[in-house]
C-alpha cells in the first residue's frame, strides 16, 4: 500500500481527487442553493457529446467537453430564463440527446465503449502529467471565482428581483455559475467520471448542510467534505485493489465516501432541527382558558428532566404531548 | 416633462402589457421625498405589477418613469433604493444565516471583490436591531417563524441605507405581534424622512402612519388622496371580485417566478 503511494500516477491522481474535491462543492452550493441539484447531471450528459466529438475529430476530448458543455450550459440558462413552463422537458430533451449523441457518436468515430468508459466513470489513475495542470487551475479557477463573487452570486440566488433591484446584473451571473458549473463538470470527469460528475458536486453540500446554519459554513463544510471524499474515496479504492487483487474504480467509491458522510450527518441534523422545533417559543395569545392538567403527581422545574420552553411571562413545560404551566399548587394545561 | 421639484418617483402615463393583455393603463403617479403612501386594491388591481414597474422589474410599454429626477434607463444610484419583494419565505435551497441575508442589502454600497468593512457590519447591525432580531442574526433564517423572515426581508433593504423604499405585500400571512413590529420599524423609517410607497391587502396596524393612499381598479388609479376610512377601502376590496380577477390560466406562465415561492399577484 505505501509503495503505491510512491507511483507518480498515484500521486497525480491524489492531486487531481483532491482538488476537484475542493473545487467542485463550491459550486454545487449555488445549484443547491438555486433547487438545481440535478443540473450538474444533465450537464455530464451534454459533456459526453462533447467527449465523442472529440474521440472523433482527434481534438482533446477534455476540451471539446469543455467546450460542449459551457455551449449546453448557455443553453439552459437561457431556457430557463425565458421560464417557459415547458422548461423541464425542454431539459430533458437536452440531456437524453447529449447521452445518445455521445454514445452514437463514439461509436461513429470507430471507438470502442471502452474509450468512452474512461470518461463515463473516470479514469483518474491514467491522468497525464498535462491533465494534471489543466485540472489544477481550473480548479483554483472556479475557487477563486466562486468564492470572491459569494456576496453576488449569494444574493442572485437568493432572491433574484432583490438583486435586480439591487442594480445587480441578474442574468450575467447566472451565466458565470452556469459556465462555472459546466467547467466543473469536466474537470470532475477524469475523477469520477462523466455519470456521478453531479455527485461530487451536490453530495458534500447535502452532508455539510446537515449541520450549517449559514452559507458560508456550508461551502466550508462541502469543500471539507468533497476534498476528503476524493482523497479518501481513492485511497480505499487503491487499498481494495491492491491487497484483495480486486478493481474497484476510485471514482464511484469517491462518491459512496461522500454519501457515507450525508448518512453519518443526516440524523444529527435530523436530531437537530426536531430539537430547534420543539424549543421554539410558544405564540402570545389572548386569555387563556383555565383547564387544569389532570392527576400530577411530578413537579415541573430546572432541571426536572422535560423540555423547558418560554411562553410570555412564564415557562411550559412540555412532555408526552403536553404543554404544563404551573398555576399555584396544581398544572395548567397551556 | 414637468417635473415636482422634490418628487422621488415620477410615473407618466404608465402603461404595461404582460403577454400583450394589458395590465396598468394611464398611471400618472409622482410620490414626493417624504411622503409614506399605500396602493390598495383587489386581487389582479395591478397593485404589484405596478411596485414592480417603479423598480423596473417590469418594463413599461408606455410611459415615462423617473427616480430622484434620473430617467430609469440612465439610473444608477441603487443604493437610494430599497425593495422588499413578495415573498412568503426568506429561504432558499441552503441553510444562510440571518445576517448572511440582510448582508446582501449592503451590496449597492459595497465593491466588487471587497470584502465587508466595518460600516457593512455596522449597517446589517443596525438594520437588524431595528427589525428587532439582533439575538436571532446567527441563526438559520428558514428557523424564523413567517413574520420574522419578513422582518429579515425588511432588515436588508434597510442594511443599504435607502431613502426611498417599497415594500410588496410585507404584512401578508403575519400575525398581529410581528405586524406591530413591522409598524414600528416602518414608523422609525418615517420619522427618518424616508419615503414609502406600500402595496397591501390589509393596513392594520400599518394604518396610522398612512398619509396618502392610491386604489387600482382593473389596472387604472382610482383614487388618490387622503387615506380612506378603512370600510371604504374593504368595499373596494370586494366590490367586483368577478371582473377583476385575472385569467390564471393566462397570466400564471409568464408572470412566474422561478424562484418565489409564494403566490404572485398582478
Amino acid at each position: 500500500m505505501i509503495e503505491l503511494l510512491g507511483y507518480p500516477f498515484m500521486q497525480r491522481a491524489l492531486l487531481a481527487a483532491f482538488v476537484t474535491g475542493l473545487a467542485a462543492p463550491v459550486i454545487g452550493t449555488y445549484l443547491v442553493q438555486r433547487r438545481l441539484a440535478l443540473l450538474g447531471d444533465g450537464m455530464g450528459h451534454i459533456a459526453v457529446t462533447g467527449v465523442a466529438l472529440g474521440l472523433w475529430t482527434g481534438i482533446a476530448p477534455t476540451w471539446t467537453a469543455v467546450a460542449v458543455a459551457i455551449i449546453g450550459a448557455i443553453t439552459i440558462e437561457i431556457i430557463r430564463d425565458r421560464g417557459r413552463t415547458s422548461a423541464d422537458l425542454a431539459l430533458a430533451l437536452l440531456f437524453y440527446g447529449g447521452l445518445a449523441g455521445g454514445v452514437m457518436i463514439t461509436g461513429l468515430a470507430g471507438q470502442s465503449g471502452a474509450t468512452l468508459q474512461r470518461y463515463l466513470f473516470g479514469s483518474i489513475t491514467s491522468i497525464s502529467l498535462t491533465d494534471i495542470w489543466f485540472t489544477l487551475i481550473i480548479s483554483i479557477a472556479i475557487v477563486v471565482v466562486g468564492v470572491g463573487l459569494l456576496p453576488q452570486l449569494f444574493t442572485v440566488a437568493q432572491d433574484p428581483d432583490f438583486a435586480q433591484v439591487a442594480g445587480l446584473r441578474v442574468r450575467a451571473y447566472n451565466l458565470v455559475i452556469a459556465v462555472l458549473a459546466a467547467v466543473t463538470v469536466t474537470v470532475a470527469m477524469r475523477t469520477v467520471g462523466l455519470l456521478l460528475v453531479s455527485a461530487l458536486m451536490i453530495v458534500p453540500v447535502a452532508a455539510s448542510q446537515q449541520l450549517s446554519r449559514s452559507f458560508r459554513a456550508t461551502m466550508a463544510g462541502g469543500v471539507v467534505v468533497g476534498a476528503g471524499a476524493g482523497v479518501g474515496g481513492l485511497l480505499i479504492s487503491a487499498y481494495l485493489s491492491d491487497a484483495h487483487a480486486l478493481s474497484v474504480a476510485p471514482g464511484p467509491t469517491i462518491v459512496m465516501v461522500a454519501l457515507c458522510c450525508f448518512v453519518a450527518t443526516w440524523p444529527i441534523g435530523l436530531l437537530q432541527r426536531r430539537r430547534q422545533r420543539l424549543r421554539a417559543p410558544f405564540p402570545e395569545t389572548g386569555t387563556v382558558e383555565h383547564e387544569p392538567a389532570g392527576a400530577h403527581p411530578h413537579e415541573h422545574g430546572p432541571g426536572c428532566g422535560h423540555l423547558a420552553v418560554p411562553h410570555q411571562d412564564h415557562v411550559d413545560y412540555v412532555h408526552d404531548g403536553h404543554r404544563h404551566a404551573a398555576h399555584g399548587a396544581h398544572y395548567d394545561e397551556h | 416633462m414637468n417635473r415636482t421639484p422634490d418628487a422621488v418617483v415620477e410615473l407618466q402615463g404608465g402603461a404595461v402589457a404582460i403577454g400583450g393583455r394589458p395590465i396598468l393603463r394611464q398611471i400618472d403617479l409622482t410620490v414626493r421625498s417624504g411622503e409614506f403612501v399605500t396602493l390598495l386594491g383587489p386581487n389582479g388591481s395591478g397593485k404589484s405589477t405596478l411596485i414592480r414597474a417603479l423598480t423596473g422589474l417590469r418594463p413599461l410599454t408606455h410611459g415615462s418613469l423617473a427616480l430622484f429626477g434620473t430617467p430609469f434607463a440612465s439610473f444608477r444610484a441603487w443604493h437610494r433604493l430599497g425593495y422588499v419583494p413578495q415573498r412568503a419565505s426568506a429561504a432558499s435551497g441552503v441553510p444562510a444565516s440571518v445576517t448572511e441575508v440582510v448582508s446582501s442589502g449592503r451590496l449597492t454600497r459595497r465593491k466588487l471583490l471587497r470584502p465587508a468593512g466595518r460600516a457593512d457590519r455596522a449597517a446589517v447591525a443596525a438594520a437588524l436591531d431595528l427589525v428587532g432580531l439582533a439575538d436571532r442574526a446567527r441563526d438559520n433564517v428558514a428557523t424564523l417563524s413567517g413574520g420574522q423572515q419578513q422582518r429579515v426581508l425588511i432588515a436588508r433593504a434597510l442594511a443599504g441605507d435607502p431613502d426611498l423604499f417599497f415594500l410588496d405585500e410585507p404584512t401578508a400571512g403575519v400575525d398581529l405581534p410581528n405586524q406591530h413590529a413591522l409598524a414600528d420599524a416602518l414608523a422609525a423609517l418615517a420619522r427618518a424622512g424616508s419615503t414609502v410607497v406600500l402595496v397591501t391587502h390589509e393596513l392594520g396596524p400599518l394604518a396610522p402612519l398612512v398619509e396618502r393612499t392610491v386604489v387600482l381598479r382593473d389596472g387604472r388609479v382610482e383614487y388618490d388622496g387622503a387615506p380612506l376610512d378603512i370600510h371604504d377601502a374593504h368595499g373596494h376590496h370586494h366590490l367586483h371580485p368577478a371582473q377583476t380577477e385575472p385569467d390564471p390560466g393566462f397570466v400564471a406562465p409568464l408572470d412566474r417566478d422561478p424562484h418565489q415561492d409564494g403566490e404572485v399577484s398582478t
